[in-house]
Formats: C-alpha cells, structure tokens, sequence
C-alpha cells in the first residue's frame, strides 16, 4: 500500500432511477480513491467492477437507492440498498441470462442478465436480500490481501 | 502494437485520442455491457455498436486501451466529451464489426 490509511475509509454515493447521465460516476469514483490508496489492480478492478453492477441495477431497476463502501487495508465492503420492486425470486435473479430490462434499457447495452453474476463472480463474498414490492440489498466484500 | 499505428493503419477517426502511445494486448466486440465488463481484459480494444455514454464508465473500469465505435455509428455527443473527461482513447469507423475484428487480426490484435 502506497498510502498507508488506519481508519476505515467511508463513501457514499445516491443513486436515482434512469439518471443515465450520473450512471457509473459512484463506481469511476470508487476506483480511483482505491487506486490511489494503492490497492493491487485485481482488487481494484473487481471491486469497480462489482461496484457497477450494483450502481446500474439501483439505476436501472430500482426507484432510487445508495451505495455505501467501506474501505479498510485488507478489505473494501459495499451495500447497495434501494427502494424499488425488489426482487420476488432470487435464485431465478441470478440466473445468467436472466432479465427483464425493457427494449428501451437494452438498446443502451443493457439487459444481457450478466451483473448479478458477474458480482457473484468477482466478489469474494456476495450477499442479496429483497423484499418484493419494498426494496433490494447487496453485500459485496473484496478480500484486498495478498492472493 | 501501439493504438497510434493501428489508428494510422486502419484509418480510425480520432474523436479522443488523449494516450494514443498505449500498446494494445487484444481485442473484444460485444454491444452488451455486463458483458464486455465480464469479459475484456485489461489494455484490450473494444469494438461496438453502442454510441452511449455509458460505453466510457465500462472502459474506465474495465481499463481498455480504448473503444471503437463501429459500423459508421454516430455516437452521442456526450460519448466524446466524457471520453475527453476520463482519458480514454475513442474512434469510430464506417467498418462494419466483422470487417474491423477481420482487419485487427490481420495487423496482429488478436483475441
Ligand atoms: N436492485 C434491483 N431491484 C429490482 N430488481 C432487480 C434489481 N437488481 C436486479 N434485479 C432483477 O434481476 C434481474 C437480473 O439482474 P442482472 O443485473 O443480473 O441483469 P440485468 O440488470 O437485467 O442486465 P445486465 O446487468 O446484464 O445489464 C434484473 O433484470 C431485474 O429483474
Ligand atoms: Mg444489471
């Protein structure tokens, strides 16, 4: 680590519905404060990576929502909580493939049903809770320790 | 090979063109985010169809070498200014997807 940090380092960022102008600024800022604190590019990459995945789905299928990270030496947390539709059956959620993104959010390159897994895939713990007509929940951590 | 030559080589419009020394180490096409961000790699050339500008936070998060706008698609004109913003390298060509991987492949940018 080039900057040597002790405390947690807290972020949080608001998320509003269909604001694809702000879309991905949360997740581009993620990325670059754990750049500069020097976390290796593999952990950087997964936890931007992750990071998105998160902040396009508040955007894109939620009401509006917040993304919150906690960074710490060996590792960097992120809840994603929005209010929205939520999710009434997870595991077919997390299906590749599987989505229901409208022709409107698919004609921007949306909808390939790839960010829950892609999540599952890149984090190293991954943790989804919902609630049906009340809201979504992420917990995604990134180990930041060697190998 | 450096983005520079195959700019040159293929006849790229350079609508950013902010590190245009940059070796690139393969290349990609898919118009499906999620995909490109399970998929590409580091320092890769990305082409597709997409001229939105959510195409540059995938590049920034991804770390392409840059992003091809393909098939003589006209992208919005928030694509090149963001693309400016965060430095990424963005192009556009009237070659259709097919033809350009075909050509990349040929100057040696393989997948
Ligand atoms: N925060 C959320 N609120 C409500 N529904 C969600 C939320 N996140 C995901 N979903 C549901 O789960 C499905 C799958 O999500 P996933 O992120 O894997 O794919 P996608 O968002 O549809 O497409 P992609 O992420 O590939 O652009 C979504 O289509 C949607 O129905
Ligand atoms: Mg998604």
């Amino acid at each position: 680590m080039e900057e040597n940090f002790e405390q947690t380092i807290s972020l949080q960022f608001e998320l509003k519905s269909h604001d694809f102008v702000q879309a991905g600024e949360a997740s581009s800022e993620i990325r670059r404060r754990l750049k500069k604190l020097g976390f290796a590019s593999d952990v950087v990459r997964r936890a931007a990576i992750a990071a998105y995945e998160a902040e396009m789905n508040v955007i894109i299928h939620a009401r509006r929502g917040r993304l919150q990270v906690e960074i710490t030496p060996r590792q960097i947390l992120i809840i994603a909580q929005d209010e929205g539709p939520g999710i009434s059956n997870i595991h077919q959620a997390m299906q590749e493939g599987f989505t229901t993104a409208p022709d409107m959010i698919r004609e921007l390159g949306f909808g390939a049903g790839m960010g829950l897994p892609n999540i599952r895939r890149f984090a190293d713990e991954f943790n989804i809770s919902s609630c049906a007509g009340e809201g979504t929940s992420l917990k995604i951590v990134i180990y930041a320790g060697e190998g | 090979m450096r983005l520079a030559d195959i700019v040159r080589e293929l006849d790229l419009k350079v609508l950013a063109g902010p590190a245009l020394e940059k070796k690139v180490a393969g290349g990609y096409a898919s118009d499906l985010l999620s995909i490109v961000m399970a998929n590409a790699k580091e320092n890769q050339l990305w082409i597709t169809l997409q001229g939105h500008q959510n195409i540059i936070a995938v590049a920034v998060l991804v770390e392409l070498a840059g992003v091809v706008i393909a098939g003589g698609v006209k992208p919005d004109p928030e694509t090149e200014k963001k693309a400016k913003e965060e430095g990424i390298n963005l192009f556009t060509t009237p070659l259709p997807v097919y033809e350009l991987a075909g050509r990349l492949y040929k100057l040696g940018v393989s997948g």
